[in-house]
């Protein structure tokens, strides 16, 4: 059983997930354990960013799941994302208890601070690590079935679907700006204080957090593979490249597609909520359509359909944004807007494709564009 | 023009304020005596006097007293005042006083009782303005303090009054003061409540509200909650008139915005995500339009803007179209990841060359101030968007439906490879599409630069309602377009008194993902094989 099951991961796929397990284990003990004045040791700051890195990893590979093995291009992740990361946020805001400024045992800050005297309902449980945890999964997984439910019935696709999808998210970022919505309105949920009882911003915490994160994206990674290596997964593939021919063929292709974007949905709500307490601030400026259309460029960086791609894209795009955004900070969106046109243009199958194809043997047939081939099966040469 | 007409009316009220002016000498001579006493009572009955005598120098006694430049010469015993540079005027001549001298002169005191006394003669020394505007202006002013003070100058000022508007304005102030008085008799106050109910209005439903509240049983308060009912219900109808209008307005803007997407949507199947950049580009090319105008042409700027705008936003759209998004056929998903890529490349390149900070654009003359209709009040400005989009429309009507070029472009929208297998260059279609659309989105920028801030981030504000509009409208033909822009316009604005702004976008937001599940292409889509993917 183990070994069928193992045989389904190519060899880079082992070596990522050896990487994020020895990731996992080495980036705490060399943050904690290693005297700070030592070469080898890591400031806790890094900790930090990596561990952010790791969340938008886990983002990016929600969205590959549906874009590069479905072909329903999302630009409303962000919003499964924030959805999750307020669920956590509602989770530590509960757990500041009587240290806020205004000490009140029940009520979060913001809700003394609007005079209300009671805790509305959404908040209720949030007490409780684990029914948070639920909800974590349970709120983005819910908005992606309804939502997914009404859009893929009546065949929404393409363009269509990417704009409304960016819609949702947009509606949501009205909504979560408002105070009287309930979340904190503009300056969302933050001064968090405690985590299951230990100090969000101690340093072990943070490397706990950043081991939790490494850990959880190789679980999404071995979930993801082992949803499209299935059969499940071919089928999927072929909604994707022909999806009128499967519907014909027989199968039903709205629940293929349901399927795959409620798992990529909750992937995005537990990335969202690994990603708060790591930062320390949930806000509605993460439901940004910007945002969501932010992590699509790093699948495409990556190369899309291909997972490991996903990851290694969202890290290397935020490594150069952190770097750029410091050093040439009006010159980063050149660079960023740069990558959009000159990534679509020239590397359609992202850096991994481009490696695949400088091993690959030169008599070989070159490999015509994955999209390209998908869109001709699609419109029939529709388009010229 | 105008200067020389109100100079003319000057001088004619001045020749009618000369032959009154043997009657009034001895009033004003009582008048100033009053100031010399420098008691604050003394004092407060002159500013009363003043007000009602009409006197040449009254305005000028009444502001030089508020400013603590009113002086009595104790040498001669009269009243002097400095104008601001300091020079010495007699009160009652307005002649420049020769021979004062300055050790002599004595302030007249005021407190802040008779300040507001002042004003209040200021005021209804505004109702003899010989400007019939400032006269109304006036009457406005006393109908919002209804001081019963004011009622003889109002009286007076309602006898000799000939100008109709004046007239109005002036029974309304009289009907206000009479209205809140208790002591008037009763047959003028109903006829008062009479003349509120017919201005109708948020001030005259307040009046008539006080008034009911106050008084007992009997016609009086009968007609006062008959006058609060029919105002109530005359408010509610122009609310709703107002709302539509400012849905119509909205609507214009969607629609100019929108119009260009609909084209590029339409005909190439991609989603053009550097459309609200090119409305940005649209307003900087006002500004910059503005900027080089010389001043006298400064009333043309927006005409002169309106082709450049064109010609800029379909440049760069012509020249994307060439660099990029022709190497993307086939690949709409991808095209619009390409085009926001250079969203964000326009935007900060705008930010470097301008400024993060918005830019000041102007409005000529004639596009500002608002006209009053009814019980609603319509921008100038937002008249002449509308206008803009109807001609928008109505030209890229004429150049789909009368032109080759038109033909062409509906052929390559209806079926590209059949279109092709004509001999239709679709390729040249396609560049010249996105140019048009683009171009279009920068007029929209020209009509934005009015109402809107104009700053690198004008077009994102826009983006996903016109693309709201167009997923509404279809790309079947343009009127699903001005169909989809009235449709949210119009809902938006009906939606917002009762929901608020945020909660109503959101609504409709919601109201259009549940629509597309009915009809996945919109309301006009197009019918045939062609389109079915």
């Amino acid at each position: 059983m183990t070994s069928r099951f193992l045989a389904t991961f190519d060899r880079l796929g082992v070596a990522f997930i050896i990487l994020m397990l020895g990731i996992a284990i080495l980036v705490p003990v060399l943050a904690l354990a290693i005297p700070p004045g030592s070469p080898l040791a890591i400031p806790p700051y890094v900790v930090a960013l990596m561990g952010k890195y790791l969340c938008y990893a886990l983002l990016a590979l929600a969205l590959d799941l549906v874009w590069g093995y479905c072909g329903i291009l999302s630009l409303g992740h962000g919003a499964f994302f924030a959805l999750g990361g307020y669920a956590m946020g509602m989770y530590l805001m509960r757990q500041i208890g009587t240290r806020g400024v205004y000490a009140n045992p029940i009520l979060p800050d913001f809700m003394v601070f609007l005079n209300w005297k009671e805790l509305p309902i959404p908040w209720w449980g949030f007490k409780l690590f684990p029914y948070a945890m639920i909800m974590v999964m349970l709120v983005p997984g819910l908005l992606a079935f309804a939502f997914g439910w009404f859009a893929f019935r009546s065949r929404v696709t393409g363009v269509y679907l990417s704009i409304i999808t960016q819609a949702l998210t947009y509606a949501l970022k009205l909504a979560f700006f408002r105070n009287d919505f309930g979340f904190g309105g503009n300056n969302g949920l933050t001064d968090f204080k405690d985590i299951v009882g230990f100090n969000v911003q101690a340093d072990a915490t943070r490397a706990a957090l950043f081991s939790i994160s490494a850990i959880a994206l190789v679980i999404a990674f071995i979930l993801c593979k082992a949803i499209v290596t299935s059969k499940y997964g071919k089928a999927l593939i072929a909604v994707r490249d022909a999806e009128s021919r499967v519907r014909f063929l027989g199968y039903r292709v709205e629940n293929y597609k349901l399927f795959v974007w409620v798992v990529s949905a909750v992937i995005a709500g537990i990335a969202g909520a690994l990603y708060v307490p790591q930062v320390g601030i949930i806000n509605p400026s993460e439901f940004d359509p910007g945002n969501s259309i932010e992590a699509v460029i790093w699948v495409a960086v990556g190369g899309r359909g291909t997972l490991v791609g996903a990851v290694l894209g969202a890290i290397v795009v935020n490594f150069a944004k952190t770097y750029f955004t410091g050093v040439f900070p009006e010159y980063w969106l050149f660079g960023l807007g740069a990558l959009f046109v000159l990534v679509t243009l020239f590397l359609p199958k992202g850096i991994l494709g481009w490696f695949a194809s400088l091993r690959r043997k030169p008599t070989q047939a070159p490999p015509t564009a994955l999209a390209g081939e998908a869109a001709i099966a699609e419109e029939g040469g529709a388009a010229q | 023009m105008t200067i020389a007409r109100l100079f003319a009316a000057l001088f004619l009220f001045c020749c009618i304020g000369a032959a009154a002016s043997a009657a009034r000498a001895d009033t004003l001579d009582d008048t100033l005596a009053l100031f010399l006493d420098d008691k604050f009572p003394q004092t407060e009955k002159a500013i009363g006097q003043l007000a009602l005598s009409g006197a040449p120098t009254g305005a000028q006694i009444l502001e030089a007293l508020a400013d603590n430049r009113l002086f009595i010469d104790k040498g001669s015993k009269t009243i002097v005042f400095k104008n601001a540079a300091g020079e010495i005027f007699s009160a009652k001549t307005g002649e420049k006083a020769a021979g004062v001298d300055e050790g002599a002169l004595k302030k007249v005191r005021v407190n802040n009782g008779l300040r507001s006394a002042i004003d209040a003669a200021m005021g209804s020394m505004t109702l003899a303005s010989p400007d019939p505007a400032k006269r109304v202006a006036g009457a406005d002013a006393v109908f919002k303090s209804h001081d019963p003070k004011d009622l003889p100058a109002v009286e007076a000022a309602l006898a000799k009054e000939k100008d109709a508007r004046a007239a109005k304005a002036f029974q309304q102030a009289r009907a206000a003061i009479l209205v809140t008085s208790a002591d008037a008799p009763e047959a003028d106050r109903l006829a008062a409540v009479g003349v509120l109910k017919e201005r109708g209005d948020q001030d005259a439903l307040g009046l008539i509200g006080e008034m009911t509240e106050k008084a007992s049983d009997g016609p009086l308060k009968t007609a006062g909650a008959a006058a609060i009912a029919a105002i109530k219900a005359r408010l509610a109808l122009w609310d709703i008139v107002q709302n539509l209008w400012y849905g119509l307005s909205a609507s214009s803007v969607l629609l100019l915005a929108a119009i260009g997407l609909a084209i590029t949507f339409g005909v190439m199947g991609v989603i053009n995500m550097a459309h609200g950049e090119m409305v940005m580009l649209g307003a900087y090319s006002t500004f910059i339009v503005q900027s080089l105008i010389p001043p006298q042409f400064a009333q043309w700027s927006l005409a002169v803007a309106i082709p450049i705008a064109f010609v800029v936003a379909g440049c760069m759209g012509i020249l994307i179209e060439r660099l990029v998004i022709r190497f993307l056929y086939g690949r709409p998903l991808e095209t619009l990841l390409a085009t926001w890529g250079v969203s964000l490349i326009l935007q900060q390149l705008v930010r470097t060359i301008f400024g993060a900070n918005n830019r000041q654009v102007s409005a000529p003359a004639f596009m500002s101030g608002s006209i009053e209709v009814g019980g609603i009040s319509i921008t100038t400005g937002r008249l002449w968007i509308i206008v803009l989009a109807i001609a928008v429309f109505v030209a890229l009507q004429l150049l789909l439906r009368a032109t080759s070029f038109g033909l062409r472009m509906r052929a390559v929208t209806q079926n590209r490879r059949m279109a092709a297998a004509m001999g239709i260059s679709t390729g040249r279609i396609d560049m010249f599409a996105f140019g048009l659309g683009s171009g279009i989105a920068g007029i929209a920028g020209v009509a934005l630069s009015q109402i809107d801030n104009v700053s690198p981030n004008l077009g994102q504000g826009y983006i996903i309602d016109s693309f709201m509009v167009v997923v509404l409208g279809g790309v079947g033909n343009l009127w699903g377009t001005l169909l989809g822009a009235l449709t949210l316009g119009v809902a938006n604005k009906l939606l917002e008194p009762f929901v608020g702004a945020v909660l109503g976008k959101i609504m409709l937001l919601v109201f259009i993902i549940l629509f597309i599940q009915k009809r996945p292409r919109g309301l006009f889509a197009l019918k045939g094989r062609a389109v079915e993917a």
